[in-house]
């Protein structure tokens, strides 16, 4: 019943949300219901007992990556409502509808393979158990390993290799990042950086 | 795991429990705020020699009342250039984080360890847990099982409050401050993480109960020798505070509100209720700060049972107490520090406090791995951790020397791009 509810609550703010961002013509209010679907997502992590999850989903997304978002349309000065008539590249609007409704077709077909009376979540689609249950019977766990134990158990245990490849390619791309900048120029970054110039 | 009276089905009488709860923490946390603006006021004058507030009430202590009104019934102004939804919606951000982040922090109960039930005579399973109606709780609003990340997020969300009440003033003043408050939030939460990782390391667990009774566990005096400041070793203790004050731009980091440049910063526009808005969710931010630091660092409520009171009530002093310390602390800073500069701002987050705490991390790592069966440097524990502090002090030492002469090479470099003539770096080092 409560879960119900919740889940109705969470889903109508994720939906909402998502339809904010495409349907606002202005950048920082597309953000700003970008925000609430994520937290529409998030709440859907708590109702499936992901907690850690679902505080990841707004530190990260809701937070760090919204922010990185409304600092840019800030500092570019995008404010004004852009011209939605002009489409900056060929082709595009038709490519996204169809790659959208192949999405769609897809997350459509999950549902119908693991269907009331089919197999569910993982199971249905690749035939193989799921790992979560594999963990969850793991005789390693003396009592019920909470959600961030199986989390730490897959990203550290099966996946070490794969999530410190991740690890790698997010500091080559900061650094890469940095190395584009600096190139610019000398005489661009001495008016960048305050404090720097006088001395 | 999780609040005790939520284990079983859940009735109405649970659920008014918990929505008396939070209605008596945002009660407490408001008159928490008006009494720390009083003490801010008061504290701040005394060592500028002044008198500060004494008229409105004994030693001024209405003079935040005063105000409150004052700020309820003058003119709500709504720029004509302001977008007017994310005008008003700005201060709710502000505020709404503000308040939730309290609702993790354990305040009272007893966590002495000789807690006894006293029907059976036979030690308590759950510390710091109070019997109200009937039901045993802890003294805290919710129990989130991963009660740090939520702080974490909250204060990660606290920054849109900022951000979007800079720029949908429409006006360039707050603008620029809330340019200033992004790239702050940012960068300080970095350090803010990773020295809390640190705590998280020691404690085990993400749970903010779970994190004071890992502190209080050992007895004596408090047991004070396992609070987190110790065990941890001061460093993550230190970068917190610092990365703290910043996340609360509070002086010495307050560039986003710094008067002298930029008007009031992001709340220039904003009058009325509306402002005073953003001022209670910047003292409760300030409180829970406090709050989050004695949790994390001074084992929160834990303290030793002195006899007289009910022990849920001693840690309930003992935690006033340390918060009291603590916002002595924030005061103290403001009325001594100047302003930082944007660029030292940048410098003292990004080159110091983020390696420190993050070095600092692989040694504490390192040494609790060495506790562990699974090293064979030496014969014993205590060899095997000496080892692993050398080579993990003289690793730290190399990295941080690598980082200063990497920094160095930069500055020079950039010096010499811009024409000027160089500076000696015993100059430089200084400056930093």
């Amino acid at each position: 019943m409560v879960n119900t509810i919740v889940f109705a609550v969470a889903a109508l703010v994720v939906v909402g949300g998502a339809l904010g961002v495409i349907l606002n013509t202005h950048p920082v209010r597309a953000a700003l219901s970008l925000i609430a679907s994520f937290f529409g997502v998030a709440l859907l992590f708590v109702l499936q007992e992901a907690h850690f999850l679902a505080l990841i989903q707004v530190v990260v997304y809701g937070g760090a990556v919204v922010v990185l978002f409304l600092f840019v349309i800030m500092l570019l000065g995008v404010d004004a409502t852009e011209d939605l008539n002009v489409e900056p590249i060929d082709g595009q609007r038709v490519g996204a509808l169809v790659v959208g409704a192949a999405v769609f077709g897809l997350l459509l077909a999950g549902l119908f393979v693991s269907g009331p009376g089919g197999d569910k979540g993982a199971v249905a689609l690749t035939g193989q158990p799921s790992f979560t249950q594999a963990i969850v019977e793991n005789p390693a766990f003396e009592e019920e390993p909470t959600d961030v134990d199986l989390l730490a158990d897959d990203l550290f245990g099966r996946n070490l290799v794969a999530f410190e490849a991740t690890a790698l390619l997010l500091t080559i791309a900061t650094v890469g990042a940095v190395v584009l900048v600096r190139n610019r120029g000398a005489e661009d970054l001495v008016v960048d950086e305050p404090g720097s110039a006088t001395r | 795991m999780g609040d005790p009276y939520l284990q079983n089905e859940v009735d109405i009488g649970d659920v008014g429990l918990a929505v008396g709860k939070a209605v008596v923490a945002f009660t407490v946390l408001l008159v928490a705020v008006m009494l720390m603006v009083w003490f801010e006021r008061k504290v701040v004058s005394r060592l500028q020699n002044r008198i500060g507030p004494n008229v409105a009430g004994p030693f001024g202590l209405l003079q935040t009342l005063a105000d409150g009104l004052k700020l309820f019934f003058k003119e709500d102004i709504i720029p004509t250039n302001s977008d007017r939804f994310v005008f008003k919606l700005a201060p709710y951000l502000s505020l709404v984080p503000a308040f939730l982040t309290f609702a993790v922090i354990p305040v009272a109960g007893d966590f002495s360890g000789g807690q006894v039930d006293a029907a059976t005579g036979l030690p308590l399973e759950r510390p710091g847990t109070v019997t109200i109606f009937g039901r045993e709780t802890f003294v805290q609003v919710a129990d989130v099982p991963v009660g740090i990340l939520f702080f974490l997020a909250m204060s990660s969300l606290a920054v849109y409050g900022i951000m979007l009440a800079g720029w949908s003033s429409g006006s360039k003043y707050p603008l620029l401050a809330s340019v200033r408050a992004s790239a702050q939030a940012i960068s300080y939460e970095a350090a803010l993480g990773l020295s809390l990782a640190a705590v998280l390391l020691v404690s085990g667990s993400l749970s903010t109960i779970d994190i004071v009774n890992t502190q209080a566990a050992g007895g004596g005096f408090g047991g004070f020798t396992r609070w987190n400041f110790i065990v941890t070793g001061f460093v993550p203790f230190i970068v917190f505070v610092i990365a703290g004050t910043a996340e609360l731009n509070r002086p010495p980091f307050d560039l986003v509100e710094a008067e002298q440049e930029i008007v009031g910063g992001f709340h220039t526009e904003y009058s009325s209720i509306r402002f005073a808005m953003f001022f209670l969710a910047e003292f409760m931010n300030t409180v829970t700060m406090g709050a989050l630091i004695v949790t994390l660092f001074f084992g929160g409520p834990a303290g030793p049972n002195l006899g007289i009171l009910p022990g849920w009530l001693w840690g309930f002093v003992w935690f006033f107490s340390k918060l009291l310390f603590f916002l002595f602390m924030f005061v103290w800073f403001r009325a001594t520090l100047p302003r930082l500069r944007y660029d030292q701002l940048m410098n003292l987050g990004w080159k110091l406090l983020i390696p420190i705490s993050l070095g600092w991390l692989l040694l504490l790592a390192g040494i609790r791995f060495a506790r562990t069966d699974e090293l064979d440097f030496a014969d014993s524990a205590i060899g095997n951790t000496a080892i692993v502090m050398l080579v993990g002090v003289a690793g730290l030492m190399v990295g941080g020397l690598l980082l200063s002469m990497a920094a160095r090479a930069a500055r020079t470099d950039r010096l010499e791009n811009e024409g000027l003539v160089a500076v000696p770096t015993r100059v430089l080092v200084e400056e930093e």
